[in-house]
């Protein structure tokens, strides 16, 4: 991680090209600092901070008068941090029969602080969570004593918890645990805070930095998607091929409780929704020996999605893997701890990510919780399916191989798709996909819960969610469509984007009729797309030529009264 | 350590964390006499000092230095 200097040293660097966000940053205690340092680590996270700073102690009246600056520059986000120290100050100025009431007030004044902001502006909040300070009033006896500080300010961190799970705008940012990682006396220096009201010492500002650019560029649909693990020596000790099922370390053997550890680690990213594959230069009925066999083994073949084990070299095996899986390299992370190994891939595939995993093997968990290299802002049960979804992928591109025929293979998955307007069942889904979806996404607009739910009860707009079955398992909500009402003549395609799960099978077609079919029953005649290009959306590029929509300027219009149904294979589930 | 070589040391640490190759310090020097010294920078002097020479100032020093023969002073009392 850069330090505080090199963050500032950036700023003067070149920005363009970058995507551009708007920031608005409030604070109790001065930021100035950590202004500079998020603009810094905007660099390394390829992202342009344009960022507006309130002065000093100003959170409510820039919140709470309509006119404020804030308001007047239209931030995409909002950074509000109260510190724990002005908390603090705030505590003791208390009668000591108001002090079990410090959490629950502050409570409902953040959630009016932030329903004001995401009222009137359409941006998210990040907030800050309070670091510890014990004020040892009560030591150990603290955590019986309500009316303690710590008490307080531990329940105010639970309070915000609830508070952001029931709040779709409302995001944390875990300052608290930045604090737990380095420590206190690294966290906060007091000489610094008594002479210039910062509470973040330099030396942890770009941490801070580093987090909240973490869940600001996963917010704008940056993050990784799948871990590719590397076997001997990495997911258990010792080299399987030499050493045998029977002196592998897992379990209580040797180090065995590091890789049990690590394994346990994956395993609850696998469940969460992070598709793991395995990489490793072994023979494959070798490799997978341990998976079937050993009792130690906490990870089991249904865990992983993609099992590459050959002598082949592991940048083309990880582009293997890229291939069936069909994701951005950059959402990938390749474990391994084999220097060579990880240069080679790191050299061949520039955008995946790999760590430089410590030499001693016990040291591979709390190295890999200090990267957060899975940071995320939704979670939905159809997450912990994915693996499934992915094997039953590598299943139907086997059954591919047997039709050469296109058509007969398609007919023969006897598909079926439901389609719904956007509702509350479908909703999160909907804002997930938005916010993963690239490759097959025309426009890449991102939307959030709140905003999925504010235009399905908009009566300017018409939305449809597609979900596909086949007969090897069901793929879940696959595609979603938001047509905007332009004018009593045109439909504009504001959104369409599809999980690329299902691309050649047809649904294209079947999304374009379902698109017509509404466009005839309520009188419109034409219907115009837009194609925004970016780096991972190439291939829709001519998306609306295939399927027969005329160039117009930037846009491209299709004839709803010359239009042919379109051929498929897929049946609308009733 | 010499205040000599004290000086040379903290003139490093101003050229580093000013970014400008030009600063020429003597024990006279007063903020006013660099540009980019002002309240905000000279808290990652302090810092940036106190992580070269593995010392800590106490608060009332920091605010209370007139020229840098007087941060040389500080310094050479806790080395």
């Amino acid at each position: 991680m850069k330090d505080f200097l090199q963050l500032k040293k950036n700023i003067k660097k070149d920005f363009s090209g970058f995507k551009t966000i708007k920031l608005a940053v409030l604070g109790d205690t001065a930021t100035q600092f950590l202004t500079q340092a998020l603009v810094g680590q905007g660099y390394e996270h390829g992202i342009n901070l344009d960022i507006w700073e309130a002065d000093f102690n100003q959170i409510e009246r820039q919140v709470y008068d309509p006119s404020s600056e804030l308001y007047g520059f239209k931030p995409e986000y909002v950074i509000v941090f109260k510190a724990s120290h002005k908390l603090l100050g705030k505590y003791n100025k208390l009668k000591p029969d108001e002090y079990t009431m410090l959490a629950s007030n502050e409570i409902s004044s953040i959630e009016t602080i932030c329903s004001t902001i995401t009222n009137n502006l359409d941006a998210k909040v990040i907030y800050y969570n309070y670091t510890e300070i014990d004020d040892a009033i009560f030591g150990n006896h603290a955590n019986k004593t309500e009316s303690s500080f710590l008490y307080q300010l531990r329940k105010l961190n639970f309070g915000l918890m609830e508070l952001a799970s029931k709040n779709p705008n409302l995001y944390l940012c875990d300052l608290s645990s930045i604090q737990n990682q380095v420590g206190k006396p690294v966290m906060f220096q007091p000489a610094m805070y008594i002479n210039t009201e910062m509470v973040l010492s330099i030396d942890i500002l770009p941490n801070v930095a580093a987090k909240t650019l973490d869940l600001i560029s996963t917010l704008n649909g940056k993050f990784k998607k799948c871990v590719i693990l590397d076997l001997d020596n990495t997911t258990w000790g010792g080299i399987i091929g030499d050493d045998g099922l029977e002196n592998i370390q897992i379990g209580s053997l040797g180090i065995g409780k590091a890789f049990s550890e690590f394994q346990y680690w994956v395993k609850k990213l696998k469940n969460r929704g992070i598709i793991v594959a395995i990489c490793s230069k072994n023979t494959e009925s070798v490799a997978k020996e341990p998976f079937e066999k050993h009792p130690d083994m906490v990870l089991h073949l249904e865990d992983i999605s993609v099992f590459i084990a050959n002598w082949e070299n592991k940048a083309d095996n990880i582009r293997q893997i890229q291939s069936i899986l069909n994701i951005g390299f950059d959402s990938m992370v390749f474990l391994d701890d084999n220097p060579f190994e990880r240069n080679i891939v790191r050299e061949n595939i520039p955008e995946i990510c790999v760590p430089e995993l410590p030499e001693d093997p016990a040291d591979y968990l709390e190295f890999l919780y200090g990267l957060n290299l899975f940071e995320t802002v939704s979670f939905s049960n159809e997450d912990s399916e994915r693996t499934k979804l992915y094997q039953i992928e590598a299943e139907r591109a086997k059954t591919a191989q047997k039709f050469t025929n296109e058509d007969d293979f398609l007919k023969n998955l006897a598909m079926v798709s439901t389609v719904a307007p956007f509702n509350k069942f479908n909703t999160p889904r909907i804002a997930q996909l938005s916010q993963r979806s690239n490759q097959f996404n025309l426009r890449t607009v991102r939307y959030s819960e709140a905003d999925i739910e504010r235009i399905s009860k908009s009566g300017d707009y018409a939305t449809f969610s597609f979900t596909l079955e086949d007969k090897f398992g069901d793929n879940g909500l696959i595609c979603a469509i938001i047509l905007q009402k332009e004018n009593e003549d045109t439909l504009f395609v504001d959104t369409w984007f599809m999980s690329c799960r299902v691309l050649k099978r047809g649904m294209e077609n079947f999304v374009l009729n379902t698109i017509v079919d509404y466009a005839k029953e309520n009188g419109f005649h034409t219907i115009k797309g837009e194609y925004i290009p970016t780096a991972k959306n190439p291939m829709m590029k001519d998306h609306y030529p295939n399927l027969g929509f005329d160039k117009d300027g930037t846009f491209f219009t299709l004839d709803v009264n010359h239009y042919q149904t379109k051929s498929n294979y897929i049946k609308v589930k009733n | 350590m010499t205040r000599n070589e004290i000086l040379t040391s903290v003139n490093e640490i101003f050229i580093e964390t000013m970014d400008n190759k030009d600063i020429v310090l003597e024990e006279k020097t007063q903020a006013a006499d660099v540009d980019e010294w002002d309240s905000i920078i000279h808290i990652l002097l302090v810092v940036a000092i106190e992580k070269k020479f593995n010392i800590r100032f106490a608060s009332n020093e920091i605010q209370n230095w007139k020229d840098i023969g007087e941060i040389i002073d500080s310094i050479s009392s806790k080395i």
